[in-house]
């Protein structure tokens, strides 16, 4: 099995979580564009290679960030949320969990 | 002893022949440079030959010919699908699927069997019904069908009462059918190669060359290429190429796995599909059943296997055909599926002008593959959008104007 190293709960198996994708900053909704929050809604990085996204560990509703390499399958690193954001307004989670 | 097939394989009357040429040097400027020889980009070039007489034109591929998802999909093709946009579409590929073996003189190993896509809920049985009124509206043969029916289509289907998730009916798509999909790349790569377009397999671009918002050329490991427009039909690889050209995609690249058991009797006629259970199957020529599921749960550029995925699918298929439990899984493997947020492609212009696109194929791509040589080689020969693709452009997402095709899509949602 996978591991994923949940910060709150150690290591799980991964398919405990939904990753919940890409860490971006939300633009303010009622400041941009329609078309900047398209894009922010629809347009994907997709990067090959290392990433930071949203992860959710079901049983325990615990939202957290990990590093992942999306070439070799590597968890890199994963650590609360609290370590880069300050307050949830302005930002958060991609909110798109998925199965 | 097989004495006459020795005789036949050392006999000079019996040359073998080489299929397409060996791969040339490039040239320093094409009319088409094609990203991608797989299914998609090798129809377009066959069609820009055979359609429009444009021949200049190089297929460009990091691997080998046909080694993407064209070779790692479950070949089914059907075009029981639930907007109508999407209907018509597909039907004209599965249209022009039926007579490929003919039109190529290759064969692809078509074969009719009917496709049950299985209803567990009520809910999953209101959609069946809206799809086959959308169906018979544009002169597909899809129906709703009741157990006791299922039970003569498919006699092998576990359609006992006394599991998890009851079969409650199915729609019915007598089109159905599957192909061996390598012989569709190897087909359209040969006809193609046979008019003039140029093959160039184990050439990678590295940079797509960009000047005054226009496509201009593709920078390769085996040297830069200039060309009058770029076509990218490159699945799993869409968002890195878009990326060389500088603009982004609403597409996330996700491992979709499948897998083979061991040859059997034929006993599966149909190509059964059931969205609750996330399963599909059937029977090749081979005798091996080919069965997939859902996408992984993450993303990734990587065709690796996991045992989660076997023994998921396993659980699920074993409720259909409880019998199995003893078979072999032979092999499995994986294709990178460039998922969209509505399960419908991306097809037509970019923003850069002269770069085409054919992305977005997720797990739903080997079925359009003759409509996608067909339609992208018009939008190249003529430089406008046909009608038929015009619902699939990019642009869409940024008017909110989303596909709602995830149910007759996929499964595993």
């Amino acid at each position: 099995m996978k591991i994923m190293p949940c910060p709150l709960n150690g290591p799980r198996n991964i398919s405990e979580f939904v990753c919940g994708g890409d860490v971006v900053d939300r633009p303010d909704p009622t400041a941009c564009g329609n078309e900047a929050w398209a894009d922010y809604v629809f347009m994907q990085d997709n990067a090959a290679g290392i990433v930071r996204e949203w992860w959710y560990h079901v049983a325990t509703a615990y939202w957290f960030i990990a590093e992942r390499n999306t070439i070799t399958d590597e968890i890199v690193r994963t650590y609360p949320a609290s370590e880069i954001y300050r307050s949830a307004e302005g930002s958060g989670p991609d909110g798109r969990g998925r199965s | 002893m097989p004495f006459g097939l020795i005789k036949y394989g050392l006999s000079r009357r019996y040359p073998v022949t080489r299929k397409f040429p060996a791969r040339p040097e490039l040239k320093p400027r094409y009319d088409v440079v094609i990203i991608g020889a797989g299914g998609h980009g090798l129809a377009t070039a066959y069609y820009l030959a055979k359609h429009h007489g444009i021949t200049n034109v190089a297929v460009v591929d990091k691997g080998y010919v046909g080694g993407g998802n064209t070779a790692r999909n479950t070949a089914i093709i059907r075009s029981n699908y639930l907007t109508p946009e999407g209907v018509r579409f597909y039907d004209a590929s599965l249209r022009l699927f039926r007579d490929l073996s003919h039109e190529l003189d290759f064969n692809i190993m078509y074969s009719e069997r009917g496709h049950l896509t299985l209803a567990h809920t009520e809910a999953a049985l209101r959609t069946s019904r809206w799809r086959a009124e959308v169906n018979k509206h544009l002169d597909v043969d899809s129906e709703v069908v009741s157990p006791e029916e299922i039970a003569r289509i498919e006699p092998t289907l576990n359609l006992s009462r006394d599991v998890r998730y009851p079969i409650l009916g199915a729609l019915y798509h007598r089109p159905g059918a599957i192909a061996r999909h390598d012989a569709v790349a190897w087909g359209y790569a040969i006809g193609a190669a046979e008019r003039g377009v140029e093959i160039h397999p184990n050439t990678e671009v590295t940079g797509i060359l960009v000047e005054g918002g226009t496509a201009t050329g593709v920078e390769t490991t085996r040297g830069t290429v200039r060309c009058g427009c770029v076509v990218q039909a490159v699945a799993g690889s869409s968002g890195l190429l878009a990326g060389m050209a500088g603009f982004k995609l609403p597409i996330r690249s996700v491992p979709l796995q499948a897998c083979v058991s061991q040859p059997l009797k034929p006993f599966l006629d149909t190509i059964v599909v059931s969205g609750s259970l996330h399963v599909y199957i059937s029977q090749s020529a081979r005798g091996e059943l080919v069965m997939g599921g859902a996408t992984d749960p993450y993303q990734l550029y990587s065709t690796r296997s996991t045992l989660d995925f076997t023994e998921g699918l396993m659980g699920h298929v074993l409720e259909l055909f409880p019998f199995l439990g003893n078979v072999n899984i032979l092999r499995q493997w994986a294709g990178i599926a460039d998922m969209t947020p509505d399960f419908a492609p991306v097809m037509g212009v970019s923003p850069i002008k002269n770069h085409y696109l054919d992305a977005g194929w997720g797990t739903w791509g080997f079925k359009a593959t003759p409509a996608c040589g067909t339609y992208m080689s018009e939008l190249v020969a003529t430089g406008r959008v046909p009608g038929m693709i015009a619902p699939f452009a990019l642009e869409r997402f940024r008017r909110f104007d989303q596909f709602g095709e995830r149910g007759a899509a996929s499964v595993g949602h």
